[in-house]
């Protein structure tokens, strides 16, 4: 094996393990953004569904994702990976399919069912995920023949994950005292946004593997490359932030703490489709108007909608990410339509963005609307107002 | 024997414990306590607009010998005060009995 080689295997472990981490943010940011009484709860989702997409994945996940292309839809499927001259990639797909089955805990939080949630994710990892994964990833995915551009995954991980999370909010219903009787929506803060803000950190950290990584090396001239998208993925974070923190100065007179957290993700899923295919002042301008949409998505979802997403999850990577795909269309130095690429590329786009869209909103509603029909999706009215912690796992999380 | 309770600021706690001290009282307990009041406080989570009146608040409790009463009073009246809705207020009662535990004192001798 040339040294090359194991350089390019390398970074990809390195990038799986920063990956890895965002799980960790994914904990902090939700369980910061919701109350002290459901901590635990969400302790544990995060905690089993890379538990449970590790084991998933390894399983079947990644055969069907990453298989032979069956009618380009769909990959080869094969029992218990075991390829030497692969398990790189097992590990970096890994913890690609446990972030996107990871979002949807966020959304759902403080009314679901902990068993109902174990199955929920365990189908996002072994089937949801994989199968419109196959689309894009897989060279012979019908999206990757088009030429849809999703380099890291604004749909493939962060879309899948967000529009999961937007059917999944809506079947469970919002939580006991979000809404009043005429309409209106009420404030349930969170119980601590230093945990919220550690946990945004971490993800960003995190990001510095999930878009890098995806180059999948790092020898010779991808070096520049993996650098150019450090570059591009930071900026877009910086700049979603900065819109979003003015934006919500502006309207509501003050820089809102946790909205201005939720425009870092923002920038940073929108991003991630085109890292590798935008310039600088792209990546700039990807985040802003990330950054924007994010606010305004939050507040119509919350107030128009009314859907209770306690993170803001479905905006964040829902929205967010399929904005950011479109944008590849807009702002891609090769084929955009700002650099004279005409609207073939944005065409393209869109096809990727709606069938991705469809596809997880479809399989998530057949799978959670079966759910709701046969174990519930709730728990009932006296744990939720207890908690789920004392309830559904019998201990509280902050015991003095 | 009297114990005087007040519902102060959180702001003017450092300013009540100083003037306590220079007519010295120098014990008393003190917790945070939410209350509902007069004052409302306005808030914005995520783009809701909400007030509240459930108010933060510093709780004092502080036992004192009849002579200390009046200049107790007096003095939290006046370090708490800002003129502005939401100030507080001082309640005093009688207390029956005081001991020190460590030197089973009682009465007047336990306390200021």
């Amino acid at each position: 094996m040339d040294t090359n080689a194991v350089l390019d295997l390398m970074w990809v472990l390195i990038c799986g393990i920063l990956v890895f981490f965002m799980q960790a943010g994914f904990t902090l940011v939700e369980t910061g953004f919701t109350r002290s009484k459901n901590t635990g709860n969400i302790i544990m989702k995060n905690l089993m569904d890379f538990c449970i997409g590790s084991v998933a994945f390894w399983a079947i996940g990644y055969s069907l994702m990453y298989g032979a292309s069956i009618g380009s839809v769909i990959g080869t499927p094969s029992w218990f990976f075991d390829s030497a001259a692969d398990m790189h990639s097992l590990f970096f797909q890994t913890v690609f399919a446990a972030t996107a089955a990871t979002i949807v805990s966020g959304a759902i939080a403080e009314r679901t069912k902990f068993t109902t949630y174990l199955i929920f994710s365990l189908l996002m990892t072994l089937l949801i995920y994989p199968i419109s994964g196959s689309w894009v990833w897989n060279a012979g995915g019908w999206l990757a023949k088009m030429g849809f551009t999703d380099f890291a995954g604004s749909s493939v991980v962060h879309s899948v994950g967000g529009w999961a999370s937007l059917v999944a909010a809506a079947l469970v219903g919002p939580r006991i005292g979000k809404y009043n009787t005429d309409g209106t929506s009420n404030a349930i803060p969170g119980h601590s946004l230093m945990l919220g803000a550690l946990g945004v950190f971490i993800l960003w950290f995190g990001w510095f593997g999930f878009n890098p990584g995806s180059q999948l090396a790092i020898s010779g001239d991808n070096a520049f490359k993996v650098a150019a998208i450090f570059i591009t993925t930071n900026l877009a974070g910086a700049s979603g932030a900065l819109a979003a923190m003015f934006l919500t100065w502006a309207v509501y007179k003050k820089p809102d703490i946790s909205m201005t957290l939720n425009g870092v993700l923002a920038g940073l899923v929108g991003v991630t489709a085109g890292c590798a295919a935008v310039s600088p002042m792209g990546a700039f301008f990807i985040g802003l108007i990330c950054g924007v949409a994010v606010v305004f998505s939050i507040e119509f979802i919350d107030k128009k909608l009314k859907i209770d997403d306690p993170v803001g999850a479905i905006s964040v990577h829902g929205v967010c990410g399929a904005l950011g795909t479109l944008l590849v269309g807009v702002f891609a130095t090769d084929g955009g339509l700002l650099y004279g690429g005409g609207f073939e590329k944005l065409g393209v786009q869109a096809i990727g963005v709606f069938s991705i869209a469809a596809w997880a909103m479809g399989a998530s509603f057949v799978v959670l609307f079966i759910l709701k029909k046969t174990m519930g999706l709730r728990v009932t009215k006296e744990e939720e107002i207890d908690g789920l912690d004392i309830h559904e796992h019998g201990t509280n999380v902050y015991n003095d | 024997m009297k114990k005087i309770e007040a519902v102060i600021r959180k702001s003017k706690f450092d300013e009540v414990k100083e003037a306590l001290h220079k007519i010295e009282v120098n014990f008393f307990t003190y917790w945070d306590v939410t209350g509902v009041g007069n004052e409302q406080q306005g808030h914005v989570y995520r783009g809701i607009t909400y007030s509240t009146t459930d108010i933060q608040r510093r709780y004092i409790s502080v036992v004192v010998s009849d002579p200390f009463l009046e200049k107790t009073v007096d003095t939290i009246l006046e370090a708490a005060s800002t003129g502005m809705v939401g100030d507080g207020k001082i309640f005093v009662s009688d207390i029956q009995e005081t001991y020190r535990i460590r030197t089973k004192e009682k009465g007047t001798d336990a306390i200021n």
